[in-house]
């Protein structure tokens, strides 16, 4: 029986594409409304088995999750003082790395392989953010596009470090290279945010195969104009990433929030309120 | 891997790989490329290389380091650039990382520590490669001939709008809205929003694009309009 139905207050959109250049499509994405849990993995590495370790990744995430959810709610605390959301991601993450690290180790021909992941879980009135590597979440609100992901990539850490602008980033030759992956090694360091959820605002999940090829402007413009045909929207973000050259697998999961995300019970937000009195 | 290459009065002297973390150049016997000039500083500039990116540094120098004819403080170096110390030229030439094919180049890889710390360039010989062009930004995509929407019908009568967006979009939001979309192939008409889709020349339109052709006839939300190009 499930416990969790998210679909009056959010609607999903997925589009994902070969790209004009490659031969394989190796991104993976899962989109479950009910749940309110989207996932996009942008494979890599291996004999191209990138495909592998990214379809294990939305295929464990979505199942595990939706199993553990509709057990037991995700705003529920834990004993860690965490919520359950938090911990049930963490965990079936690790174990995913896990998964996706043996196969690896397995087969030959899977020698290598991980994938990059950005999943979020809608509950409660906010977003849980699981990120490894540079695929991206961004957030349309109010007419303004932020990058709520901070990529783990050899790129990002010359910017952090001020050996490189964001400006010069675009001329740089150390492009595509993470600095983490799920599925390379036996653990795996994810990086966990939470974010407030309004409604009106507007998710996008990403591969670099996107943000590679399009500017800022374009997705906010194309987000405004076609936010509301969903399905729309995916694709034609697809198409224009290809328009601008296509140069790798292009992938979109679009979430919209058209009200209030529904408590799972009142319980939930008093916990939380009883919480930050005592800081 | 980049490298300099060495001149003077146009006369090549010598090719110098960058394959360290910081690359000193200078007067001084101790530096990695010696330059023994009078107008060049003991300890001139350093080259600071992190994997297939590298940057220029002057180091307070007497007489400066100048890039393409430009002084600078600290440089980001792209390939074809020459440095000028003195009389001698540094050009820098970094030609894509090497791969396999065309395709592999977009691709994401996870960053080993050990490629930090460039080993020296084995003896055996490599797998054949292909010398590609340095990572572009996104190219800006190939424009269309300009098209425009013309009113015919309703209080905007005359009016002429120009599509230079990428989308542009028609319509009364909440009743009837499409988008026209600006390819490089082209102009396309595609339902948005409404009970109802779009008319062209009297037929509607499917869920699929439509791809426009000069003189279109719209009808959208009770206005009709003339598709048509430009110049």
């Amino acid at each position: 029986m499930a416990l969790i139905d998210l679909s009056a207050a959010l609607e999903m959109a997925v589009c994902s594409d070969t790209g004009r250049v490659r031969q394989l499509n190796e991104d993976a994405v899962l989109a479950n409304a009910t749940l309110g849990l989207a996932v996009l993995a942008d494979g890599m590495g291996g004999y191209n088995a990138g495909e592998v370790a990214s379809s294990m990744a939305t295929a464990v995430l979505g199942s595990e999750l939706e199993h553990l959810f509709n057990a037991r709610p995700p705003c529920q605390p834990a004993a860690s003082g965490r919520s359950f959301a938090e911990e049930a991601l963490t965990d079936v993450i690790a174990r995913t790395n896990a998964a996706i690290y043996q196969a690896a180790q397995s087969q030959a021909q899977y020698t290598g392989m991980g994938t990059t992941l950005v999943a979020v879980q809608f509950y409660d009135d906010r977003v849980l953010v699981a990120h490894i590597g540079d695929s991206r979440l961004y957030r349309l609100r109010g007419g303004e596009l932020r990058q709520l992901t901070r990529d783990h990539s050899l790129l990002q850490e010359q910017i952090d470090t001020g050996m490189i602008t964001a400006e010069q980033a675009r001329f740089s030759q150390n492009k595509n290279l993470v600095t983490r992956a799920l599925g390379v090694e036996p653990t795996v360091n994810t990086e966990l945010n939470e974010y407030d959820v309004l409604p009106g605002d507007i998710y996008l999940l990403c591969s670099d195969g996107l943000n590679d090829m399009m500017e800022d402007e374009e997705i906010v413009m194309t987000l405004s104009a076609l936010s509301v045909n969903l399905p729309l929207c995916a694709a034609q973000l697809v198409r224009q990433a290809n328009d601008h050259g296509g140069r790798d697998n292009v992938s979109v999961v679009l979430v919209k929030i058209k009200a209030a995300l529904p408590s799972a019970h009142g319980a939930g937000g008093w916990w939380r309120r009883m919480r930050s009195w005592f800081g | 891997m980049a490298k300099l290459i060495l001149s003077m009065d146009n006369l090549v002297l010598k090719e110098i790989p960058l394959n360290k973390e910081r690359t000193t150049l200078g007067r001084k016997a101790h530096n990695d490329i010696q330059i023994d000039n009078l107008a060049v500083s003991g300890e001139h500039a350093v080259i600071v290389s992190i994997l297939n990116d590298s940057f220029l540094e002057d180091l307070n120098s007497t007489n400066g380091t100048f890039v393409n004819g430009q002084q600078i403080k600290k440089h980001f170096l792209q390939n074809n650039d020459v440095i000028e110390l003195g009389k001698y030229r540094l050009k820098y030439i970094n030609e894509a990382p090497q791969h396999a094919t065309q395709a592999d180049f977009e691709k994401t890889m996870v960053l080993r520590p050990d490629m930090l710390r460039k080993p020296a360039e084995p003896a055996a010989a490599k797998p054949p490669t292909v010398a590609l062009p340095p990572a572009a930004p996104p190219a800006a995509a190939p424009q269309p001939p300009l098209g425009a929407v013309q009113i015919l019908t309703g209080s905007n009568t005359g009016r002429q709008l120009e599509l230079t967006k990428s989308l542009t979009t028609l319509g009364r939001p909440g009743i009837q809205v499409a988008v026209i979309a600006r390819r490089p192939i082209g102009y396309f008409l595609t339902h948005v929003e409404g009970a109802r889709y779009p008319l062209v020349n009297g037929a509607a339109i499917h869920t699929q694009a439509h791809e426009l052709k000069d003189h279109d006839l719209i009808e959208l939300a009770g206005v009709k309009m003339e598709f048509f190009l430009k110049g």
